[in-house]
């Protein structure tokens, strides 16, 4: 039995290019487009895919920070820019540190399915280049428990809490292999996104890929188990992507076939004020993977393509094990004999992932179910891996704070 | 008296010029690190910057301002562990706040020089001149107890004769920072025969302190940095003289930028370089040396040109370079000085494909300097980039070959002359201070 009571259809889907360091077009000190240029980009390039836009019912904005960031919130008011036709239609921005993209999706299909709407457009955005990274640091700490850890924390809150994990995973695992996945999963993102012209990493020459991903860490002026290659960018961008109901994708007069089916999501969510019951394991990402293939009716080997949330390189090598493609400890492994490779078993972060592509924050967990759709209608161009006809399923997987908030959602080939 | 002693009473000479203003943010910090210690909180710590002008001083007032911020926020690692017992720092902007405010609350800006009278250490750093500096030492003798000490930022005069003309009694070392002191981590030190060990320990001490690379030198003109720079300059402005006639004179300036900028892979070229220092210091150092080793060689008739034709290089107060041999654009050359015309020569995208083409390809392979700054493997690609530049047989692989023989020369030249006491020393200069991927000592060649 399906999951949902009705079917639901993701379609059309655009990304921005992810603006930061490393973009040839990128300079710090240079003007740069503001957060409601993103949202219109992101969300006109999704709508001009389509027939009848001003039949979009509603919309959906993910955004983490941008009260911090841009000193700017109410985005909902940004939806009737995009087109004027959304001018006094439904409009909530929603929140939930860097799975706010992901949030995004799953507002998104369950305003459907309480047959409030028939199409959502559901937009991911975030601004990080304002502030220097140091600043950006702070803003992005909200994500964890604020009053009980930040006081204690890092300079670089995050970045420490995974290289955490790296350490604990080193004690456990053994350096060198985790060490070596670590690395692997660098390279693999760079290659990955030097075939997509929206990637942050795009233009990145260095032929030697390898040796920067084991660059020593400096825990003077950075983390202890991690280097600064080891985390995603800090990023400007946007992403959008169409969610319809059956019904729906005739009001937008889409076709079947330029839809896949979100056959299943898990929306999980951990306790802010409790430390991560094991660091070697990213137990709400597991979770969340688990009851997606539950209620999808598959199992991990059924997936043609998979996205998962690489804010830094551990967290790569943990999501893949949480995602159940690989076992437990054997991610760096795993990774390392080329399986999570466009070519491999299970082509992962096809698009360059969070650390080629980027981290607009907000944006991603949208941005990864707009390239797992493309690969499965194979729009991804050069990006593109080979969709098995008997593995016709994609998955996603959206991380907010140290494993705290995850969404998961399973898509499908239309028949 | 320790050195923490002496940190607490500290002045800076010429402070609001490019190395005394950088010295400045240095000690101000290492000053606020003292006050943060429990033990020290009710003493009073003063970093007296002193220059001569009110104007300058405003203008070193945004200048520590913005330096002071900057380089907190890059030690905000640390400072958290140093404020985490205060319960309202909590986010990376209240601590970096609170150390900018602490290391601020240490400055007393003023152009009056009897402020020096508590000072328990002096960094001068005023105008490359002897005469000058020697008369300002012997005012300082006067209104300073006498244990003071000197450290001067000279970078091209002996020490033992300042400290002598001045009558220190071996209160003074040679304390060369580089340009800006707040970013380059080379220190140059030169311990004269006539410097007390006290003064000695000291200076290695500050430079611990400072996180700075201490490469000693012995006291004779120029050091190394200079003595080796200047006669790098030379070499460079010998060889233009010699292509001129071929390829013209703006060509041949381009020709020899270029030639030591990509092909021998170098942060900038040559003519560049001149003009970052200055055209007129070039000039004030190769005098210096001149007089000190009495080597009639150290002179050049195309830099005293430039130099009465008011072409003179050297940086805005935003650190941009102002035009000398070349025009700028963005720090980009976009022309060449042409002294009969006293006028720029502007590089045309034609004329430069036509030049270009007349130095010949760069090697196969060729990575810019930049590109090869992070590559971890860059002893290899450098390897490869000089073994195929040999193989050429162009116009810009002959001069480059030349240049980087003449460069060993020189470098051999510090050692076996007694300037540096090893080729790693000569190195480490050329590296660290001028940012150079490799050691003119090498074995590229």
């Amino acid at each position: 039995m399906s999951f949902f009571r009705k079917k639901i259809y993701a379609c059309a889907g655009f990304n921005t290019v992810s603006l930061g360091s490393g973009r040839k077009e990128f300079h710090p000190k240079k003007p740069r487009p503001g957060i409601e240029h993103y949202i219109k980009e992101a969300g006109l390039g999704t709508i001009e895919q389509i027939e009848n836009p001003a039949n979009i019912d509603e919309g959906v904005i993910g955004n983490f920070v941008a009260e911090r960031f841009c000193k700017q919130g109410n985005l909902g008011g940004f939806f009737p820019i995009v087109h004027p036709t959304f001018q006094y239609k439904p409009c909530i921005r929603v929140e939930g540190a860097c799975d706010s993209g992901g949030l995004a999706l799953v507002v998104s299909i369950k305003t459907i399915l309480a047959d409030l709407a028939d199409v959502i457009l559901a937009i991911g955005v975030e601004i990080q280049n304002s502030v220097k990274a140091i600043y950006g640091a702070d803003y992005l700490a909200a994500a964890g428990w604020y009053s009980g850890e930040r006081k204690k924390g890092h300079a670089y809150f995050f970045p420490d809490q995974f290289s955490q994990r790296a350490g604990a995973c080193f004690e456990k695992f053994g350096y060198d292999k985790i060490r070596a996945g670590m690395s692997q999963w660098y390279v693999n993102a760079i290659e990955n996104a030097r075939k997509n012209p929206k990637a942050q990493e795009f233009h990145n020459k260095n032929p030697e890929l390898y040796a920067t991903g084991m660059t020593s860490p400096n825990p003077k002026v950075f983390c202890e188990y991690i280097n600064v290659f080891d985390c995603s960018k800090v990023s400007d961008g946007g992403s959008a992507l169409l969610f319809a109901s059956e019904e729906g994708l005739k009001k937008i007069g889409v076709d079947k076939k330029d839809a896949v089916e979100v056959v299943a999501y898990a929306q999980v969510q951990d306790n802010l004020t409790t430390p991560p019951p094991d660091l070697t394991k990213l137990s709400t990402c597991e979770i969340a993977a688990k009851r997606a293939y539950e209620r999808a009716g598959i199992k991990p080997e059924d997936l043609s393509v998979l996205d998962v949330h690489d804010c830094f390189t551990i967290a790569g090598v943990l999501a893949i094990e949480a995602a159940g493609v690989a076992g437990y400890g054997e991610g760096a492994d795993f990774i390392k004999d080329g399986k999570t490779k466009t070519d491999g078993v299970i082509p992962t972060n096809a698009t360059g992932g969070l650390i080629g592509y980027g981290h607009p924050t907000g944006a991603t967990g949208v941005r990864q179910a707009v390239d797992v759709v493309h690969q499965l209608l194979n729009k991804a161009e050069e990006c593109q891996v080979n969709i098995h006809p008997d593995r016709p399923f994609g998955m996603m997987s959206s991380m907010g704070g140290n494993d705290k908030t995850v969404a998961a959602m399973v898509f499908r080939k239309t028949e | 008296m320790t050195l923490d002693d002496r940190l607490e009473n500290v002045a800076i000479i010429g402070a609001a010029g490019k190395m005394g203003s950088g010295i400045g943010v240095l000690i101000a910090q290492e000053m606020a690190r003292l006050k943060l210690k429990p033990e020290n909180k009710d003493k009073i710590y003063r970093l007296n910057l002193i220059d001569i002008s009110e104007s300058a001083l405003d203008g070193l007032r945004g200048y520590m301002k913005a330096q002071l911020v900057k380089r907190t926020e890059k030690s905000t690692v640390l400072l958290r562990r140093i404020y985490e017992n205060r319960k309202d720092l909590v986010e990376n902007a209240d601590i970096i706040n609170a150390f900018v405010d602490a290391s601020s609350a240490v400055l007393n800006f003023t152009t009056d020089l009897n402020t020096v009278k508590n000072a328990h250490l002096i960094f001068e750093a005023i105008v490359e001149n002897e005469k000058i500096k020697i008369k300002v030492y012997k005012k300082l003798k006067k209104l300073c107890s006498n244990d003071t000490l000197f450290l001067t930022n000279t970078s091209s005069i002996p020490i033992s004769y300042l400290d002598e003309k001045a009558g220190l009694d071996g209160r003074l070392i040679g304390y060369h920072f580089y340009n800006p002191p707040v970013v380059q981590r080379l220190v140059e030190v030169i311990t004269a025969k006539t410097t007390i060990e006290e003064l000695e320990n000291i200076g290695q001490e500050i430079g611990k302190r400072l996180r700075k690379k201490l490469v000693p030198a012995n006291d004779i003109s120029g050091f190394i940095g200079n003595g080796h720079f200047i006669r790098d300059g030379l070499y460079a402005i010998s060889e233009v003289e010699r292509l001129k006639g071929k390829y013209r004179y703006p060509g041949a300036v381009y020709i020899m930028n270029r030639i030591t900028q990509d092909f021998l892979v170098r942060p900038m070229g040559i003519f560049q370089l001149i003009d970052y220092v200055g055209i007129d210091v070039f000039q004030c150092i190769l005098k210096v040396m001149r007089t000190y080793l009495g080597d009639k060689t150290l002179k050049s008739k195309l830099v005293d040109k430039m130099v009465k034709q008011n072409a003179l290089g050297g940086q805005y107060a935003d650190g941009s370079q102002k035009d000398g041999f070349l025009k700028y654009e963005r720090n980009r050359p976009v022309g060449i000085y042409n002294f009969r015309k006293q006028e720029y020569f502007i590089i045309e995208d034609k004329w430069k494909k036509k030049t270009d083409a007349k130095i010949g390809p760069l090697p196969d392979g060729f990575a810019p300097w930049k590109s090869l700054l992070m590559n971890p493997k860059k002893e290899d690609a450098l390897s490869k980039h000089f073994d195929n530049l040999k193989k050429m047989d162009t116009l810009g692989a002959g001069l480059a070959i030349n240049f980087l023989k003449k460069t060993k020369e020189i470098g051999e030249k510090l050692v076996s002359d007694g300037i540096a006491n090893s080729s790693d020393d000569v190195n480490a200069v050329l590296t660290n201070g001028f940012y150079w991927l490799y050691g003119p000592i090498n074995n590229y060649i």
